[in-house]
């Protein structure tokens, strides 16, 4: 059987088709202002580039903020819900999962079989989050991609102690006016990042093994930064920033 | 299903239109007080009122005027005056609303009435102290302050003697600016009618406990208000006389406040005033029902503190005991009561950005639950007047997954 999932955050829509518990495709592209467009297109273009048709998808189960618009999808179901069951599909020994989006940061404990046993979200703020990188880095003047890898060339990481994104912003700023090696700041700033995700992680008790998840996973730097703070180890899968359009394609297929 | 669809929704609570009522006239009451010859006191929620209504005074409350406000959604402009007079955002909205009300006359009634004198008692936070000097200068009226020590686990002798010397205090103050002796005997019938009521509020409250319960604390919110504004009146106690019988009377035909009612949750901290119908529409549509909270029943909870042949003094220490006054084991003791008495699944925390006394500690009493009784709880960060700190899609997220966790 054929189902997909479909996640629509903030900056970006996924899709995610599998066949019989495996992956056939994903796909991510940007939201826009119309999250209903967003969904009919990341699926549409997933589709041609699988050579599917509509008909041949038997469920598709909708999620991420945008869920609801989605009126396509046979069902909506929350990230929270569809993270754990993608997390558990990839890799089933998984009991603890950071997912850093775009515009809010969770954490979300599973047991075995991938049910959510508890979860937190940061939503009310935009530090630990996916968008302070982003402010942070065009600050710096530094491609986002290259962003986090800069971490590595630091010395002595400086210390940001603004949590609000507009004031780290201006202390950001007066650190490169007193000529701080640009390599400790962009360091600071994603150990900053990971103090405001690892007390929330913390607050509900981080579990091994930790995956991470989310567009922020791909940032080296960030999940370095989390290791170093919740002394453990955490992977990553190369389908992480889809893990949740896969957790919605896999519960399509429970239907 | 088809009588159920006949009569003009029985899920409706019919005590509603009566409670509405009695409000109105409350407030006309209050509004024409002065042409009346009537004094009217202004008084914390938590305050002892029933002085108050034995010394033929109208008490006003700006908390429930506050709630009124909230409920209207007119939060947002009035805490942004206040916020233009210089008050901080991160003052509790019931008093940015009300300073701000008293001004330019403005809320869903005008305003309320001025008051002649003040009353307020610290046993429900802090911030009243300060409101209610504000209001005293504002007004120039004389404010009496009623000081209830921290509960932290046994109400001591010392603290218990502090405040009946207050009480007596209070009762000297009152007999001043009414400028009339008070009469033993009726204070005794006030406190008597009072008791009754309570226990009467706790009768509608537990009336929850049944399944499918008949009534949701989104209800209980609503219905709260005479009790916090005129308990001690015979009305008060005739009108929850009534509410309980309509209680018994949807037990009795099985009508449920909740169609399918499969989770049972427990409400904390203040209700949201302007999303209640969008917060209980939201849970009733996963099947679950608000079937109780800390709130409302702050108003009956210390009940059992109370000495009906020695009112004045066991009040004294039963005002002092109310919920958000005892130390986190105390509450933590209350909550379990609750989860085992209404049987419920799941806590709601409503983690509400003015009230820091009852907001704090929601994380610990949390743990605790999930590690005592081993239910689990969601937390909804809001304001109870103040919109702004509400945003309807992430609340509806953590509603939708912690109802599909507890449904998996
Ligand atoms: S801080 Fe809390 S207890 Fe105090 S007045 Fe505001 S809502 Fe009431």
């Amino acid at each position: 059987m054929i189902t997909a999932g479909i996640d629509i955050g903030s900056i970006t829509a996924k899709a995610a088709i599998i066949e019989d518990g495996k992956i056939k495709g994903t796909l991510v592209d940007f939201t826009g202002y119309n999250a209903k467009d967003a969904g009919r297109r990341v699926f549409n273009a997933l589709l041609e580039k699988l050579g599917l048709n509509a008909p041949d998808i038997k469920a598709l189960v909708a999620t991420g903020y945008g869920r609801n618009s989605v009126d396509f999808a046979d069902k909506s179901l929350t990230e929270i819900t569809c993270h754990a069951v993608g997390a558990h599909f990839i890799a089933p020994e998984t009991r603890f999962i950071i997912d850093v989006g775009g515009q809010d940061s969770k954490v979300i404990k599973i047991d075995g079989s991938g049910k959510v046993i508890d979860f937190a979200m940061n939503d009310k703020c935009a530090a630990g989050t996916g968008r302070f990188l982003e402010v942070m880095a065009r600050a710096l003047e530094v491609d986002l991609d290259e962003f986090g890898a800069l971490c590595a060339h630091a010395n002595t990481p400086a210390n940001i102690s603004s949590i609000c994104t507009v004031f780290a912003e201006s202390e950001i700023i007066s650190l490169i006016s007193t000529g701080e090696k640009r390599e400790n700041i962009i360091a600071g700033i994603h150990d900053s990042v990971a103090s405001r995700i690892s007390a929330m992680a913390r607050r509900v008790g981080v579990e091994i093994p930790v995956m991470m998840t989310g567009g922020v996973a791909k940032n080296i730097g960030a999940v370095h930064a989390l290791e170093n703070k919740l002394e453990c180890e955490i992977t990553v899968s190369t389908y992480a920033q889809v893990n949740g359009a896969i957790g919605a394609a896999v519960l399509a297929s429970r239907r | 299903m088809t009588d159920e669809k006949k009569a003009s929704d029985p899920r409706k609570i019919k005590s509603v239109r009566r409670m509405k009522e009695i409000m109105t006239n409350y407030y006309i009451g209050a509004k024409t007080a002065r042409e009346n010859g009537k004094k009217v006191a202004w008084i914390t929620s938590g305050g002892p009122v029933e002085p108050l209504i034995a010394m033929d005074v109208i008490p006003v409350y700006p908390e429930n005027h506050g709630a009124m406000i909230g409920a209207t959604k007119m939060g947002v402009d009035l805490c942004e005056k206040a916020e233009e007079m210089g008050y901080s955002r991160d003052l509790c909205s019931y008093a940015r609303a009300d300073i701000a009300c008293a001004t330019i006359n403005g809320g869903p009634i005008g305003g309320l009435p001025e008051p002649d004198f003040l009353v307020c008692c610290n046993n429900i936070c802090g911030t009243v102290l300060k409101w209610y000097e504000v209001v005293a200068r504002y007004y120039n009226v004389p404010l009496f302050i009623l000081d209830t020590p921290f509960v932290h686990g046994k109400f001591t002798d010392a603290a218990k003697k502090y405040v009946i010397q207050q009480i007596n205090e209070y009762i000297e103050f009152l007999e001043n600016v009414c400028g009339k002796k008070a009469d033993p005997d009726r204070m005794d019938e006030v406190g008597r009618l009072s008791v009754e009521a309570q226990r009467l509020w706790q009768k509608v409250l537990d009336a929850a406990a049944h399944k499918p319960a008949p009534i949701s604390a989104f209800d209980a919110f609503f219905h709260l208000a005479l009790i916090v504004t005129l308990r001690g009146t015979q009305e008060t106690v005739d009108y929850y006389k009534g509410l309980s019988t309509e209680m018994e009377e949807r037990i009795a035909n099985n009508i449920a406040m909740v169609k399918n009612e499969k989770y049972r949750l427990l409400w904390d901290n203040l209700p949201v005033w302007y999303r209640t119908r969008w917060l209980s529409e939201k849970f009733a549509s996963h099947d679950a029902c608000l079937v109780a909270d800390t709130y409302t029943s702050a108003w009956s909870g210390v009940l059992h503190l109370i000495d009906e042949d020695n009112f004045l003094e066991s009040m004294a220490v039963a005002y002092s005991s109310v919920y958000i006054n005892i130390s986190l084991d105390m509450m933590i003791d209350t909550l379990k009561k609750m989860i085992k008495k209404y049987d419920a699944d799941g806590l709601v925390m409503h983690s509400n950005r003015s009230c820091k006394p009852y907001s704090l500690g929601q994380y610990d009493l949390s743990r605790m639950v999930a590690k005592q009784i081993g239910i689990p709880t969601l937390i909804i960060e809001a304001d109870m007047v103040d919109e702004r700190s509400f945003s309807e899609s992430q609340i509806e997220t953590r509603i939708d997954a912690f109802m599909e966790t507890l449904k998996a």
